[in-house]
């Protein structure tokens, strides 16, 4: 995480004044309490990936962290389920949480930028609006935009799910903290001398300033579209448009009544938690995360 | 409309074109805003809108028998009369809190602590600790509830198999009072990575001399830690909990996930879900959009509450 390394403090951190060193004892326990936090969060993943290797009789009877001899059997039946309908759910979560993260990232920098570098009639009442939207919680919002979605006709397509989660208040509250920190108001000025048109100063100067920040707001907006269960839930009736979670959750409704399906569902669900835990690891390095905790100056 | 913008040829004469260039900047804020005030006035502002003026309405049958047509007609406060004096929803409210005060502070309290112990210098194996913690944030609640309730489940927990073998039968995760805590933890493990990367980062910020000083007048590291870095991280701890809070008002897959698992949560377990029951299954709309203007209005005023508690705490302590 050099996004956090990058943070302003002094590299060599010097060590405790002499004499003042503690014991042995003392140093070792936070490290113990740490690993105990990490082994907390690491059971449930490492229960459902040997869970998944079980053959049916086996996830009843033994020992849950014993491996099974299942897995082959549990791949093949996940992926056969309803005509490879685990398949299309994968990539339904994948094109809802991309396609959503890149224009939600796309509107909020856009937006960001202007909160933060114009000054213009309106500015306030409009970020201070936008900012309440922080509060409404977005699902107290799925039952009216399910009515009007469904009013133009559009309730039960991907577009349903897509354009409500394109807007995110708070995308745009960090952008504009962002561009207010990272694009000096002088270089601007000095494209406009240059001539620049405003379209070409945020397109060529601003934009590339701005993207470990975009960056930051794609990823909370990929895992937040990515995890989305009830806007989904809510819009979609069609089996072959759900993301992963919606998905899963009929898998294991219908479970309750056969534990066949019990097999399925912890499958399917091991092998959903793969690429977003790839994809964050990768993307660690890129966070800007001080956005969030107030580090940056707006 | 942007496009014509980046069109347009750079300008040459600079002096002759100032006027113009003038009003191009007075436009430009509001063409790069156009896009996310569209999509908040359609996707947020008119729903909202919607949803208060359906709360106010209901459905009567008119002409009677079977030829009867469904119409709306105003209705005042008749709605959040009904939702109010609900006591299912009650009872609802009330699993809502109890779930909210064992998860928001179980949530906050772990997260700053593995924050601080993270800063600690002499810590070791500190980047798979962190990179462990935070592994849960990239699991939907859905899967989170998916993983914890098989762990919960008497035929396939590790936790009962283990209290079998020794003698003493299954853990009742999924019983009455268990489930509070059950359902909490869920939210737990979900949530403590991401708060606590924040407060990480935002202890990251402070700069060390502050340390020094302080170490210098004779504070320990656990002096240091409770009265230097938590004062200081204080804006982090509020923001990470007002979202936490706004995060458990919005209880809703957890429950639902278990639900196949157990018979203890109802379809109105909590109020999220008997918002779905009305809209979709008893098809009773105004109720159901009555009830999400109260959730709204209400997730606004604790936020707000815990907004003017925090400002008030950190003035005084300033003053």
């Amino acid at each position: 995480m050099t996004a956090i390394a990058r943070a302003p403090r002094s590299s060599v951190r010097p060590s405790s004044a002499p004499g003042s060193r503690p014991s042995l004892r003392a140093r070792l326990i936070p490290t113990i309490i740490l690993l105990i936090g990490a082994a907390y969060c690491l059971v449930p993943v490492a229960w459902v990936f040997s869970a998944m290797t079980k053959s049916r009789s086996e996830l009843f009877t033994t020992f849950s962290f014993v491996p099974g001899t299942g897995l082959w059997e549990n791949l093949s039946a996940l992926f056969s389920y309803g005509g490879g309908q685990y398949g299309m759910w994968a990539l339904n979560s994948l094109l809802y949480a991309g396609v959503g993260g890149v224009l939600s990232t796309l509107v909020s920098a856009m937006a960001g930028y202007a909160l933060a570098k114009y000054e213009f009639r309106g500015r306030n009442l409009i970020f201070f609006t936008i900012l309440g939207g922080v509060l409404i919680p977005g699902i107290t919002l799925a039952i009216p935009q399910y009515l009007l979605l469904s009013q133009l006709g559009l309730a039960g397509g991907y577009l349903s799910v897509l354009l409500p989660l394109i807007i995110s208040p708070f995308g745009i509250y960090l952008s504009r903290v962002y561009a207010a920190s990272a694009i000096p108001s002088d270089i601007m000025e000095a494209s406009r001398i240059d001539g620049a048109s405003e379209w070409r100063i945020f397109r060529s100067m601003a934009l590339p300033m701005m993207v470990p920040g975009m960056v930051t707001v794609f990823m909370l907006q990929f895992v937040g579209i990515w995890n989305n269960f009830l806007l989904p839930y809510v819009m979609l009736s069609d089996q072959e448009s759900y993301p992963l979670t919606v998905g899963l959750y009929t898998l294991l409704s219908k479970g309750s009544g056969t534990p066949a399906l019990y097999g399925l569902a912890i499958t399917g669900a091991a092998i959903s938690i793969v690429p977003l835990v790839l994809l964050m690891l990768f993307l660690q390095r890129f966070w800007r995360l001080d956005l969030l905790s107030g580090g940056l100056k707006g | 409309m942007s496009t014509s913008l980046a069109t347009r040829p750079p300008v040459t004469g600079v002096r002759r074109q100032q006027p113009r260039r003038r009003r191009r900047r007075t436009i430009a804020p509001y063409v790069f805003l156009a896009p996310a005030l569209v999509l908040f006035v359609v996707f947020m502002l008119v729903p909202i809108l919607y949803a208060a003026y359906l709360s106010f309405q209901t459905y009567k049958l008119e002409g009677g028998g079977i030829l009867g047509t469904r119409v709306q007609v105003f209705a005042g406060l008749e709605n959040y009369i009904a939702v109010l004096t609900d006591p299912e929803l009650g009872a609802g409210f009330g699993r809502l809190a109890v779930y909210g005060i064992i998860s928001v502070p179980l949530t906050l309290g772990l997260a700053l602590l593995f924050a601080l112990l993270l800063d600690v210098q002499t810590v070791k194996a500190k980047r798979f600790s962190r990179i462990a913690i935070f592994i849960p944030y990239a699991v939907p609640g859905v899967v989170a509830a998916l993983l914890w309730g098989f762990m919960y489940l008497p035929g396939t927990s590790p936790f009962s198999y283990l209290t079998k073998a020794l003698g003493w039968g299954t853990i009742p995760f999924l019983d009455d009072p268990a489930i509070f805590g059950s359902i909490a933890n869920i939210a737990v493990w979900g949530g403590v990575g991401f708060n606590m990367i924040i407060i990480y980062t935002a202890l990251r910020g402070i700069p060390t001399e502050i340390y020094e000083a302080a170490r210098i007048d004779g504070a320990n590291e656990w002096q240091i830690a409770l009265r230097i870095k938590v004062p200081l991280v204080v804006p982090a701890l509020v923001l990470t909990g007002i979202f936490s809070l706004i995060g458990a008002l919005q209880l809703y897959s957890e429950p639902m996930t278990l639900k196949p698992m157990t018979n203890e949560i109802s379809q109105s377990w909590v109020p999220l879900m008997t918002i779905y029951k009305m809209a979709f299954i008893t098809d009773d709309l105004p109720g159901a959009a009555a009830l999400s203007v109260v959730l709204a209005v209400g997730t606004v005023l604790v936020s707000a509450l815990v907004l003017w508690i925090t400002n008030r705490k950190s003035t005084g302590a300033v003053s």
